[in-house]
């Protein structure tokens, strides 16, 4: 067995996981200084703009021991967010140890939790590391005892160190050689490898990322996948060491890609085994499993000609997001689209950027809901998360949706306008908390619907940025939820409708109303924007006609001008939806999604 | 494929003259002041008329606009006519109209145009209130304006327009109907009425962007618009573009016409613009660079463009539906969908069709701009 480590960095979101990712890069000298920035492993422009990961990365570090041997440490940087545990749970798949941070000065957070117990159900050995400790908050022994009571290890075995000045680094490098175990299995034993992650090349297909478990591939092998049993030859294997660097082979306990012209995104699926196809492994490996998603919205593209484009978009995407589960939906306004379920609102928002930026689209996302329970009068129960698909009210029984219980950490003095805004928002059992001077932690049980819809904007103003939201589902609760439908000049706008609480409604309604009539552009007729329950209508927004529209002037040199003005007009019409004889630009169905910030 | 009533017209001559005394603060038109290039101009544009206009024609209209054509000097102007007129061949019942400044107008130089052989003049009256005037930065009074306009009438050709340009600020609905009433007093055949548009690159234009100078809101204009339209329709005037009005439909601008169908019209000058089967080309947009280039190979030509078939139909929409002419139905019908979206337009009261035509009503004029975006051109 080569001398080997793989371990993966976890902890709760901020707390410093890819800040310590770069010192332990730089401490093995992969990059030159003067190529160095910070957060390394962030390499999406959406990551580095929001300062937090969003996908694992891997990389392999050459590392030579006390004892002067040579060293491969796999490391994979994960992810903070409870969004996107998913991602940690898969990077946890391919390693035998972890380093457990905790900031020294925040202590063990919601999500410190949530990943020990995610290592431990691996069987990973854990090694608390206390960061931050250069910090004037740091509070050492408050974060070891912590340690001990809430995380039930040892605080005194907890390492000590500063990623961002670079101090106890060395320290932590040993400690992944001498506490962490080597990964065990054998190299001639018929190939199985875990595929953990993919993304899309369009000159090289799919790349695959795997852990290989037992046996060993080479270049030119015949590899099957065991779900689908389809065979590719092997171009190319290789490390990932910022790039990717290829190798002869990859064996029992290494971590690496794998490329083999695969140009059928369908093929690869995250969670599958790869074999080899003449001395296949008897087994599939354990995949993992999937998580539930707790917000749904449907996407369409801008233009219904792009809907092709969206198709394949989704597919590569996917690739790299196993955690998006999507469906065929469809729209009278929107067409063709997709139905979309989220692991949670900042994974929503990601999606749609990725989707725009890494592969070009243009999109419309509906408003988000979650899944109610519906009992009907005949007892029967189903499951509704879009609107288009809500009951007849005559039908319904009573109806349940999920609620969550809110954790929001914030300075002391903001408790006031929390408080107001849950309440607002239909909070219950609510409970606070001091877990440092100054600090306040403040919970409450709430309904999910009521913080998908704007509620982390709201938050975020009212604290001034100082807030942070966290939530974790507690089950379903009965409500008195209804289906709201927007109408434009009587046709009803299907992507619009919403379900919400009977006693919001009339205010949602007035949102999308208002919403509507500032971002559709006057027309030559009057237009009626209205919020109905049923027949009933609970809102009401006049967008006027145009009353004078015309230049005085128009001779030689001028019509081209005005030409070229409607031909560009022509084309910003095409990108809009039409609903009866309304144009509604993509604008407006965004702003549907806002409130105003009051 | 085009929609084009007089298609087979005879071709217009235009020729822009780039002078003015000063620089009123609203125009956007090309044109320079104090420019020692009179003389070279003409000359240059003679040139140019033989390199362009000397194969073409008969022309049936020479326009002579600008700028301010009544800057140029008696002998410059009479070099300029005859000149074209030995080099291009003209219709006998051709129309011939020179744009002048009330400032510039004499009994003696009125005369004169008429001699000249001009047939039209069109006299850029604006206003007739002394305040108004002496906002919109005109060099004339209102006592001027109407001398000017008497010796017209008195001395100069028989075809009388008269420019007029309303809705602004400061200006009242009683100051507008007074100088559409004074224009009438000396019985003109035909009137240009402007609304005041802030063009960005003007006085007035920066003016409004820095906040000093508020347009008008859409309410007030659209009242201007249909006080001006009321006053000159109850003359029985024919208001056959949204800011033309004429005394019968035969002394309509027939050269204006030629650019709402498509008809060939060959321009001389800086910054002129011609057109002819589907190209339009214009030439540069500076005095003494036009003069050089003309001298070196008799055009000044620095941009063109070839319409394709859907830029020729989306021009033929725009052009159209600005006029009392209309489409024609049969062109509606090329359109997808073309008649149902003239069904819409005609229940909204925007146009009426009649006589094989589909003609903008007073509401579609004032919402002209947006009309061919109704239409699906693809
Ligand atoms: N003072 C101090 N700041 C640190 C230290 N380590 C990280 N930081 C800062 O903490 C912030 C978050 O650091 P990251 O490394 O991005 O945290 P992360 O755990 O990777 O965050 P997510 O990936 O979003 O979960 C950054 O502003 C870092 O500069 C440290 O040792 N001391
Ligand atoms: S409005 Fe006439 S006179 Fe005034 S600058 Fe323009 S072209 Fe010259
Ligand atoms: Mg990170």
């Amino acid at each position: 067995m080569p001398l080997i480590r793989n371990f993966a960095i976890i902890a709760h979101i901020d707390h410093g996981k890819s800040t310590l990712a770069d010192r332990l890069i730089q401490h093995a000298g992969l990059v030159p200084d003067r190529e160095f920035r910070d957060q390394l492993l962030d390499t999406m422009d959406i990551e580095r703009e929001r300062g937090i990961t969003i996908k694992s990365q891997t990389v392999a570090l050459p590392y030579t021991a006390a004892d002067g041997q040579q060293y491969t440490l796999n490391l994979i940087d994960t992810p903070g967010h409870v969004d996107f545990s998913y991602e940690v749970s898969r990077a946890l798949a391919s390693c035998e140890g972890v380093l457990l941070l905790v900031d020294a000065s925040q202590g063990v957070e919601a999500q410190t939790l949530a990943n020990l117990y995610a290592a431990m159900e691996h069987d990973l050995e854990v090694v608390p590391v206390i960061n931050k400790i250069d910090l004037p908050a740091a509070d050492i022994e408050m974060a070891r005892e912590a340690i001990d009571t809430e995380l039930g290890l040892d605080g005194d075995d907890a390492l000590l160190c500063s990623a961002k000045m670079g101090t106890g680094i060395e320290e932590v490098m040993a400690a992944v050689v001498e506490r962490l175990p080597p990964p065990v299995g054998d190299a001639d034993a018929p190939l199985a490898a875990l595929i953990f992650d993919a993304n899309y090349d369009v000159f090289r297909g799919t790349i695959v990322s795997m852990r290989v478990m037992q046996g060993t591939v080479r270049a030119g092998d015949v590899i099957r996948t065991m779900s689908n049993n389809v065979t590719y030859k092997v171009e190319e294997v290789g490390f990932f060491r910022l790039e990717r660097e290829p190798r002869k082979k990859l064996s029992a306990g290494e971590v690496g890609y794998l490329i083999a012209g695969i140009k059928t995104v369908s093929d690869t699926r995250v969670g599958d085994t790869i074999t080899l196809d003449k001395a296949p492994a008897e087994s599939i490996l354990a995949g993992f499993t999937m998580s539930k998603p707790v917000v749904f919205s449907s996407i369409y593209p801008v233009a219904n000609d792009e809907y092709p484009s969206l198709v394949d978009a989704l597919e590569k995407y996917s690739l790299n997001d196993a955690s998006l589960e999507y469906e065929k939906d469809s729209s009278v306004a929107l067409g063709q689209g997709f139905r979309c379920g989220f692991l949670g609102l900042l994974h929503l928002e990601i999606v749609q950027e990725r989707l725009e930026r890494e592969f070009d689209q243009s999109l419309i996302m509906t408003v988000p809901s979650v899944e109610y329970r519906i009992h009907l009068n005949n007892g029967t129960e189903i499951a509704v998360d879009n609107p288009a698909y809500y009951p007849d009210p005559v039908a319904i029984d009573k109806v349940e949706e999920p609620y969550i219980r809110a954790s929001i950490l914030m300075p002391e003095r903001y408790m006031g306008v929390v408080m107001k805004l849950c309440m607002e928002r239909r909070a219950d059992n609510t409970n606070f908390t001091y877990p440092s001077p100054g600090r306040m932690e403040f919970t409450a049980e709430m309904p999910l619907a009521e913080v998908i819809f704007d509620f982390y904007d709201r938050l975020k103003s009212v604290t001034q940025g100082y807030g942070s939201f966290d939530y974790d589902l507690i089950g379903y609760r009965t409500g008195d939820v209804v289906k709201v439908d927007i109408l434009v000049n009587s046709e009803p706008v299907d992507a619009l409708s919403l379900i919400v609480h009977r006693e919001n409604a009339r205010a949602r309604a007035l949102q999308a109303c208002e919403g509507l009539r500032e971002e559709i552009p006057r027309q030559q007729f009057r237009i009626a924007i209205q919020g109905a329950i049923g027949g009933k209508i609970i809102a009401r927004k006049t967008i006027n006609a145009f009353r004078k529209d015309v230049t005085a002037k128009c001779y030689g040199g001028d019509i081209s001008r005005k030409r070229k003005l409607l031909e560009k007009q022509k084309k910003g019409k095409k990108r809009m939806k039409m609903v009866g004889n309304v144009e509604i630009p993509q604008k407006a169905f965004v702003a549907v999604l806002k409130t105003n910030n009051e | 494929m085009s929609d084009d009533p007089d298609g087979g017209a005879p071709a217009g001559l235009y020729v822009h003259v780039p002078f003015c005394h000063s620089k009123c603060p609203y125009c956007d038109f090309f044109s320079e002041v104090g420019s020692g290039l009179q003389s070279a101009f003409v000359d240059a544009a003679l040139r140019e008329a033989e390199h362009h206009a000397a194969g073409r024609g008969p022309f049936d209209t020479l326009y002579l606009g600008g700028g301010t054509p009544s800057v140029l000097s008696p002998d410059g102007l009479a070099a300029l006519v005859e000149g074209l007129g030995r080099v291009c061949s003209f219709t006998p019942d051709a129309e011939i109209t020179l744009e002048v400044n009330p400032d510039d107008v004499t009994p003696r130089v009125a005369k004169l145009w008429r001699e000249l052989g001009l047939n039209r003049i069109s006299v850029g009256a604006q206003s007739f209130n002394e305040d108004e005037l002496r906002f919109l930065g005109r060099r004339h009074t209102a006592h001027g304006a109407l001398r000017a306009l008497e010796a017209v009438r008195e001395h100069g050709p028989p075809n009388l327009s008269i420019d007029l340009i309303y809705g602004f600020c400061g200006q009242s609905s009683t100051s507008l109907r007074e100088s559409i009433d004074s224009a009438f007093s000396f019985a003109p055949d035909h009137l240009s009425c402007y609304q005041l548009t802030l063009e960005p690159r003007t006085v007035f234009g920066r003016r409004h962007a820095r906040g000093e100078l508020q347009r008008l809101g859409e309410e007030e204009e659209r009242t201007c618009f249909l006080i001006v339209a009321d006053a000159i329709r109850s003359r029985d005037f024919d208001h056959y573009e949204i800011s033309n009005f004429a005394r019968t439909s035969l002394v309509r601008s027939r050269h204006n016409q030629k650019y709402w169908c498509h008809t060939e019209t060959i321009g001389l000058g800086p910054a002129a613009h011609s057109y002819r089967d589907g190209r339009r080309r214009w030439n540069v947009t500076d005095v003494a660079d036009y003069v050089e280039r003309v001298r070196g190979k008799g055009d000044a030509t620095v941009g063109s463009e070839s319409l394709t078939q859907k830029q020729i139909r989306l021009e033929t929409l725009l052009l159209g539906l600005r006029t009392a002419n209309g489409i024609s139905v049969d062109f509606a019908r090329t359109i997808d969908s073309g008649l149902d979206i003239v069904a819409a337009l005609v229940h909204e009261g925007l146009v009426t069709m009649g006589g094989g035509r589909v003609t903008p009503t007073l509401q579609g004029f004032l919402l002209a701009d947006g009309l061919p975006l109704r239409f699906d051109l693809e």
